[in-house]
């Protein structure tokens, strides 16, 4: 029975390993119109649908599966889009096994319905028909600007161009997309998928100004001497924590953003016909257990290397990546070396890298977020050979903009303190994504960037400003 | 898409451009930089501000040609189009009144230190300038930084002109003959800032030097352009790129900037063997 219902759940299409490690070919090629409908038809259509909590911007699952049943993708795709604007991202990306599918009532039989991928169905094939998924209201004479073109100033600029605001997007990079166009790399998220949905909202009016950072291009106060009524700070986490060990700036070793903007964004593995280098080891080791590790990790297979490690220092279970991506990464030839820490990097006459000292850990006891909480073995050190180290181990907060406003209240951390309607301490600001929650996930910043877009409508409109 | 309004070389290798960029010539401030990509394709490479027109919206940049984009930027002529131009970044430079100051420029340096002794001497300041390269025909805008400077010492490493070696050493000598210094601000390359920074040093006069890390977005993201200061690790574009020369490691500086030598020198070779044939 149990093995029955197992196989009923539908596997996408993937990518041959021997093709994938040589391209950046998205892996994941979704599920076929067959697969989808037979996909929908094993929803219960529950009353009570657990699904949708656990869904982090409460997208109504079993009322757009309803609408596959039926045949009409143009009503899924509406239906979708009511609470979720870039549908075709979070399809691939989001980590459904912690969220909407760890929520589906059939995922405690260890058969969930893969509302990713059906999501992920109805929105490419949205994007393909050039379906419109809103009429926009006339202008209302309302005048916003959003800082930053990631997930959550994209969704605020959406939401708001619909209801007739005049919507400019500033963003400091020379592209639009924030963290999906620089981070996540081409084989997990295609950047046509990225660049035909920031194509759909310029299309429904809304202005977007590249290479313009806010607070240096110019001051929040000059925004809105301006005449924007109201601005949101989409800015991102961005900054990455660099590890304080010796030898850390050894040649050879680079943050997870650096390798992926230097790979994703500025495309260095197609130097010199990009004019980006960079300079690949043979041995990497890739320090980290999230997406940014995993996804350093297989963009490293893909440039030709000899051999890509992970090191993490909790077991491979607590790896806070996408379970499939680590099952990807792994059938790609990335290993993966639990419970260790770097201690030391050592370098050779050149100052360049060539062995990292790591230390085993052990698990302890279970701290608040429910993780064993890792702790060196003592004597247990150990050096393994690397001549290219990546550091993944996490984002803090970027001051490039805050360092400009000291008003705005922050915590501890540099990150920006909103309240329950994601308004700063400041009149007229609002903020939301990773820069009001540390490094979060892309259906995360959207909900923000929904909260947002609808509070600072409710303020426009109410008082005469 | 920016128009180059004006070119002019200064000398072997070093060029200046005037370019249209309103976002940045409005609000820029002296020690700032932009980040400049040539072509769609390019790498990002930052460059000093050296002035900003409000009025046309021009910004002017010197650049002196070193490795493949700037010996693009070095072929675009007046009227063509740069594809991007991000800035100003970084923070602006301290400028405030600390008496007699010291600026001192090495090579391309010369260039970056003029919005300095602007702005310093427009609130109150008795500007010194000393200014180097390597021999005669490589030193750059002598005559500008005589005209808005009291005192101005030129030197050379091979005593083509002026005085007979380093910057750092004409710095040396004018404190050991007694001259009273309150401030030194020096951009360069690594070594001689760092000689800078060590003469100053041992009399204790605050020193600021322009740090020259690689930078490919420009604002924190990336932490290519992590330097220690202090100790702690600071990233250059959004701490910087001002430093307190006491504790800026230029060592750690130094060898960063190696790590792309291969490449890089491999991207000029071909960019230059194209250039030939066409
Ligand atoms: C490698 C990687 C893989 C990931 N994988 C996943 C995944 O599989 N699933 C998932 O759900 N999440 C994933 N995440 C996390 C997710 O991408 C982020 O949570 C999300 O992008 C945050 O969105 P945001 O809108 O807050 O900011 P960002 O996407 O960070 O965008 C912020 C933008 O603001 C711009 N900006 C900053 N300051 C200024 C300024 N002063 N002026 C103008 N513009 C400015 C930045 O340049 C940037 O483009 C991943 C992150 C990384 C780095
Ligand atoms: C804040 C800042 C301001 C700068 N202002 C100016 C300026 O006003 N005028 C100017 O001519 N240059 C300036 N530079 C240096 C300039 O950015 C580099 O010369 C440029 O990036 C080289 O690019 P390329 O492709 O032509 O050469 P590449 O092929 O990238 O490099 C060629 C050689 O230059 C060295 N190099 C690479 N990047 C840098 C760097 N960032 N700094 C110093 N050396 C480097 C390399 O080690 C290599 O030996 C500045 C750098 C910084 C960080
Ligand atoms: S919980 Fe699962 S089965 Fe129930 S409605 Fe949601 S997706 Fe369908
Ligand atoms: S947005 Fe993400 S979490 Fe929500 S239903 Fe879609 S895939 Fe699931
Ligand atoms: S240039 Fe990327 S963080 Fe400074």
């Amino acid at each position: 029975m149990f093995r029955e219902e197992k196989s009923l759940r539908e596997a996408p299409q993937l990518l041959p390993i021997e093709e994938r490690i040589s391209t950046f070919k998205e892996v994941n090629l979704g599920l076929t119109e067959e697969q989808v409908k037979r996909e929908a038809s094993r929803c219960l259509q529950c009353a009570k649908a657990y699904c949708v909590a656990g869904c982090p911007a409460n997208v109504k699952i079993p009322n757009f599966i309803k609408a596959i049943r039926e045949g009409d993708y143009k009503k899924a795709i509406e239906i979708i889009c009511e609470t979720n604007s870039l549908p075709a991202v979070t399809g691939r990306v989001c980590q459904v096994e912690m969220q909407c599918e760890k929520a589906c009532i059939l995922g405690r039989r260890g058969v969930p319905i893969s509302i990713g991928l059906l999501e992920r169905f109805v929105a490419d094939l949205a994007l393909k028909k050039g379906w419109k998924r809103f009429a926009c209201k006339a202008f209302n004479g309302k005048k916003v600007a959003v800082v930053g073109s990631g997930p959550a100033g994209l969704t605020v600029a959406g939401d708001l161009i619909k209801l007739g605001y005049e919507v400019t997007v500033f963003e400091a990079l020379h592209k639009p997309g924030g963290v999906l166009i620089y981070g996540i790399p081409e084989f997990r998220l295609p950047k046509d998928v990225v660049e035909k949905e920031i194509k759909t909202l310029e299309d429904s009016g809304v202005k977007i100004r590249t290479n313009f950072c806010i607070g240096k291009s110019v001051s929040l106060k000059e925004i809105f001497d301006d005449g924007y009524d109201a601005v949101f700070l989409g800015i991102g986490a961005g900054a990455p924590v660099v590890l304080e060990v010796p030898g850390v700036n050894l040649g050879g070793i680079y943050t997870a953003n650096e390798f992926l903007v230097r790979t994703v964004l500025m495309k260095a593995y197609l130097f010199p016909r990009y004019d980006t280098p960079i300079d690949v080891g043979k041995k990497v080791i890739v320090i980290g257990g999230g997406n940014t590790a995993v996804d350093s990790a297989r963009v490293a297979v893909r440039m030709g290397v000899e051999e890509v490690k992970i090191a993490y220092r909790r077991s491979e279970d607590d790896m806070p990546a996408r379970r499939e991506e680590v099952l990807r990464a792994k059938e790609e030839g990335v290993k993966i070396l639990p419970l260790v820490n770097p201690v030391r990097f050592i370098g050779d006459e050149n100052n360049h890298v060539i062995k990292v000292e790591l230390v085993k850990n052990q698990l302890t006891y279970i701290d608040e977020t429910g993780r064993s909480v890792p702790v060196p073995i003592e004597g247990s050190n150990f050096s393994i050979d690397g001549d290219m180290i990546i550091l993944a181990i996490g984002q803090k907060a970027n001051k490039v903009f805050t360092q400009t406003v000291p008003e705005l209240k922050l915590d501890k951390d540099g990150y920006i303190v909103v309240d329950y309607e994601a308004r700063t301490s400041l009149e007229r600001v609002w903020a939301g994504g990773d820069i009001i929650r540390g490094s979060a996930t892309v259906i995360q910043a959207i909900g923000d960037g929904k909260r947002a877009a609808a509070s600072i409508n409710k303020t426009l409109m109410s008082k005469s400003i | 898409m920016h128009t180059i309004v004006d070119k002019v070389q200064l000398t072997e290798g070093i060029f200046k451009m005037i370019i249209k960029a309103p976002h940045v010539a409005k609000s820029w401030k002296p020690g700032q930089f932009v980040v400049l990509m040539v072509n769609e394709n390019g790498e990002r490479i930052p460059l000093t501000i050296v002035d900003g027109n409000f009025y046309d919206g021009t910004i002017s940049l010197i650049f002196q040609v070193v490795g493949k984009t700037t010996a693009l930027l070095a072929s675009k002529n007046v009227g063509e189009q740069i594809y991007s131009i991000a800035g100003p970044l970084g923070k602006p430079s301290e400028i405030k009144r600390y008496g007699k100051v010291a600026l001192v420029g090495g090579g391309v340096g010369v260039a970056e230190i003029l919005p300095q002794i602007r702005a310093l001497k427009q609130v109150g300041n008795d500007v010194i300038a000393i200014i180097g390269a390597r021999s005669l025909n490589k030193l750059i805008l002598v005559e500008e930084v005589k005209s808005i400077c009291n005192e101005v010492y030129v030197c050379t490493d091979d005593g083509s002109y002026g005085f007979k070696g380093f910057v750092s050493d004409a710095l040396k000598k004018l404190i050991e003959e007694g001259r009273e210094i309150n401030y030194v601000y020096a951009v360069g390359p690594v070594p001689m800032m760092k000689a800078v920074s060590k003469v100053t040093r041992a009399h204790n006069i605050k020193t600021v030097v322009s740090a020259n890390p690689i930078m490919i977005d420009g604002t924190g993201m990336c932490g290519v352009c992590r330097v220690i200061v202090g100790g702690e690790i600071k990233f250059a574009c959004v701490d910087g790129p001002d430093f307190d020369a006491h504790l800026l490691d230029f060592d750690t500086l130094e060898s960063r900037l190696k790590t792309y030598i291969k490449y890089e020198k491999k991207a000029f070779e071909d960019f230059t063997r194209c250039q030939c044939h066409v």
